[in-house]
């Protein structure tokens, strides 16, 4: 794994952009564009990231950045593509940077279409499980007995298991990241620039509005989503899969820190401990944290 | 030039070839389906150079049209109907962004009440978006028109993307002649094409579609207003440029008929156009003024030369094959509104017919005209439109 | 040496009056203070003890909106122009020299040890 140190020091995040304090949205764009360095085209739909961009006549990121709409980016992303290919330019990435409503619920048919077509791109899902941008409303990324501006109460089905869709169209370089984990991330955009064709990468990323924790939390809650088996760290080329690093031991469920750690940092799960723990629905998120990493190692070894 | 046989399908497929586009991106829909059919068989035979992107959806084609025409690559698509309607969305980003891409629409009737024949409905429907547009009358017109499209779309003055309709299997899928011109030769005419404003480009990155606060909203949409309205000036300059080099005019925004001393003057879209001169000179030997308007641009709409014929005649019999529900004849309203201000106000008669692929004849036609004649000679319009062919 | 993006444009961008000085559409220039400066909606600001820094770049790495560059020493060096103050290079500094203090209670006013690069 890269050392902090040989991590670039140039920024394409630029100080002062309209993210909210504490946004680890920001802490995945910086790393990602330090491993890409440059020779990149953005593709933005609907999300935060597009608030980023800025306020005309200003940007927040010095990367050239196409807004799109919310369902288009794998659309948009093809035609980007499509014309680099027609000017002869084989070497500039292309790489579309899209929420988890963007991806798993509105941008999915031309997210399919574009790998499908073996679109080379890499698509980054930035997953905050939620409809931050909006105001914090349910996306089919959102996980079970969450509080959201739609699912007030919690919400009642687990999230989607959008990796296995993923999986099914066979990209060739596909992995999970975690922002707590940058210099992890970092290697994943640089190993993602090896491969033509399409690439898929999901970034979990805690958002301390949507989720409601205290800002400076970010990086503890992140990594607690890993300690508990909660997020799983992995990555596939072509059909070898690797655990990740810093997920190997939590496969072991009698390692993992008791899921409350996660939960309860967290606003939006607070219902769940009022006025006691509601041992049933928490029981309820365990067995589903189980159930994932049950179809995960089903399908991918 | 040499003369070729093909439906309008094939030939917009060889425009493309023809213009140098850089990009297709299309999703089968009947009537359009030969298009992406003809440039996906010339892609793999080598003869269309540029990329082809087989879509899975409609608004995944439009906006894969964008990203290309972000990236500063010539960009086209066809489609119909309910496709054109999946690509609301992309319609009006492409005409913000002042995207140049080139749509060949072939008009189709909008489900329900199932129906592949044309309707200009879906068009008419898009007329707000900022996108000029164009309605054809032959193969040759349709071939030539969208490479003038291109010119017109990328011209500084305009940058704002080109709709070009045709009627569905009237022309999409009918064999007549056209001249065909070689990319080559198109080169004299249609040079490549260099974004003015700004490109994707990681040299000198740059980046789109930001937030716009009230302060400087109204300025863009104005700015998108003038650039479509400048396509009227701009086309006159660019048809002018195209007789000389290849002989070949279609008679500007409005193409008139015998209009010069006409009484009543008949108004329609599309293909239908054609057929009413032979109406026309029928009915100029039955001793009727009457004379022929094919509109051939409604987007900008040819305010001037409405106003131009308007102040001549006694009547306008304006037909159209769509409807704005609830309010009648979309050009027939167009074209009421334009002559509210003037000093001479003729009769504007509204005529809606021809709807899912009804067959309008000459004699059709000519009753239509014949009607007009009978309101001015009565002084009655008689009712706000008349639906033509309808079975009480 | 101070580390930031070479392509930039400039700091502030003269707003346009009106249609005469803008573009056909709203295309953006990079620029840092997109959102002007936003140090301002600080209500803490990190304090670090240079003494105990050991140079490791874990603040750097984790500061989501890279206010931190590496100075000439190679001491870490914040812009409190552009600083919101969320505190996580306090919560993941490993030395645990970074400690949050109330804006109006940090030495200097909004400009603690560290200073401005500005």
């Amino acid at each position: 794994m890269v050392t902090t140190k040989e991590i670039p020091l140039k920024e394409y995040v630029l100080k002062g952009n309209a993210a909210c304090a504490g946004c680890q949205d920001m802490v995945a764009l910086r790393h990602a564009h330090k491993a890409l360095e440059g020779d990149v085209i953005q593709v933005v739909p609907a999300c935060c990231t597009s608030v980023v961009q800025s306020l005309w006549p200003k940007s927040g990121l010095a990367v050239p950045i196409l807004n799109t709409a919310f369902m288009a980016s794998a659309a948009t992303a093809s035609g980007v593509k499509a014309a680099l290919k027609a000017k002869g330019n084989d070497h500039t990435m292309v790489m579309v940077w899209a929420g988890d409503g963007g991806t798993f619920d509105i941008g999915l048919q031309a997210l399919s279409g574009a790998l499908e077509r073996r679109t080379d791109f890499l698509y980054i899902c930035y997953n905050n499980q939620v409809y931050s941008n909006t105001g914090t409303q349910r996306s089919s990324a959102t996980p079970l007995h969450a509080q959201t501006t739609t699912t007030w109460f919690g919400k009642t089905e687990p999230e989607k298991m959008l990796d296995m869709i993923i999986a099914a169209h066979e990209p060739v370089y596909q992995f999970t990241a975690n922002t707590s984990y940058p210099r992890d991330l970092f290697d994943k955009f640089k190993k993602a620039q090896e491969f033509e064709g399409p690439k898929f990468g999901h970034i979990f990323l805690p958002c301390p509005q949507a989720w409601n924790y205290p800002v400076e939390k970010g990086v503890e809650i992140g990594k607690l989503g890993v300690e508990t088996g909660y997020w799983i760290q992995w990555e596939r080329v072509g059909d070898e899969f690797t655990l990740g690093k810093h997920s190997k031991r939590f496969q072991d469920p009698e390692k993992r820190k008791p899921i409350d750690e996660f939960l309860k940092m967290q606003g939006r799960f607070s219902h769940l401990y009022r006025p006691k723990r509601n041992d049933k629905k928490i029981r309820e998120i365990e067995d589903f944290i189980q159930h994932r990493w049950d179809m995960l190692i089903r399908t991918f070894t | 030039m040499k003369t070729e046989l093909m439906s309008a399908n094939y030939a917009a497929s060889r425009a493309v070839v023809s213009a140098r586009v850089e990009v297709v991106a299309a999703y089968p829909i009947t009537p359009a389906t030969t298009v992406p059919e003809q440039i996906a068989l010339l892609n793999e035979q080598g003869i269309y150079k540029g990329q082809f992107i087989r879509v899975e959806s409609e608004h995944s084609a439009m906006f894969a049209c964008i990203g290309a025409s972000s990236t500063g690559a010539r960009a086209f698509t066809a489609t119909s109907s309910n496709g054109l309607l999946l690509m609301d969305e992309g319609l009006h980003w492409a005409a913000a962004a002042r995207l140049p891409i080139v749509l060949n629409n072939v008009n189709r009737s909008v489900s329900p009440s199932w129906n592949i024949h044309v309707t200009h409905d879906d068009s008419y429907s898009k007329r707000d978006t900022g996108w000029i547009q164009f309605y054809v009358a032959s193969v040759d017109e349709l071939y030539h028109t969208i490479i003038q499209s291109f010119k017109l779309a990328e011209d500084e003055r305009v940058l704002m993307p080109v709709m070009v309709n045709s009627d569905g299997f009237v022309l999409s899928h009918t064999v007549s002649p056209y001249d065909h011109l070689e990319p080559e030769e198109v080169d004299k005419f249609l040079p490549p094409y260099t974004p003015p404003h700004w490109v994707m480009d990681p040299e000198n990155p740059v980046s789109h579609g930001n937030i716009v606060f009230p302060e400087h909203y109204s300025e863009f949409r104005n700015m998108m207003h003038e650039g479509t309205k400048n396509a009227l000036p701009v086309y006159t300059e660019i048809e002018k440029e195209y007789k000389k080099l290849f002989g070949k005019y279609f008679g500007g925004p409005i193409d008139c008929y015998k209009c010069d001393d006409a009484d009543v003057v008949f108004t329609s879209q599309g293909s239908m156009g054609a057929e009413a001169k032979d109406a026309i000179d029928e009915l100029r030997e039955e001793g009727y003024k009457a004379g022929n308007a094919r509109m051939r641009m409604i987007r900008p709409f040819p305010v001037d030369k409405i106003r131009e014929l308007g102040s001549k005649v006694k009547a306008f019999a304006s037909f159209d094959r769509g409807v704005s529900y609830g309010f009648g004849g979309p050009v027939a309203n167009d074209i009421r509104s334009t002559m509210y201000h003037m000093k001479h106000r003729p009769m504007i008669k509204s005529y809606i017919g021809g709807l899912g692929g009804r067959d309008m004849a000459i004699p059709d036609i000519k009753a239509v005209i014949l009607d007009t004649f009978k309101a001015v000679e009565s002084g009655e319009l008689g009712p706000e439109e008349t639906w033509n062919d309808l079975k009480d | 040496m101070h580390w930031t993006c070479f392509h930039l444009v400039n700091e502030v961008n003269t707003e346009p009056t009106g249609k005469k000085d803008m573009p056909k559409t709203s295309y953006s220039k990079p620029s840092i203070g997109s959102t002007g400066k936003t140090g301002s909606w600080r209500t803490f600001d990190p304090m670090v003890n240079y003494d105990e820094c050991n140079k490791c770049r874990t603040c750097w790495l984790h500061c989501p909106e890279a206010v931190i560059s590496i100075g000439e020493d190679d001491f870490p060096v914040w812009d409190f122009d552009y600083c919101k103050g969320c505190g996580i290079c306090a919560e993941v500094c490993p030395k645990k020299c970074i400690e949050m203090v109330r804006t109006s209670d940090a030495v200097g006013g909004s400009l603690p040890v560290g200073g401005s690069e500005g």
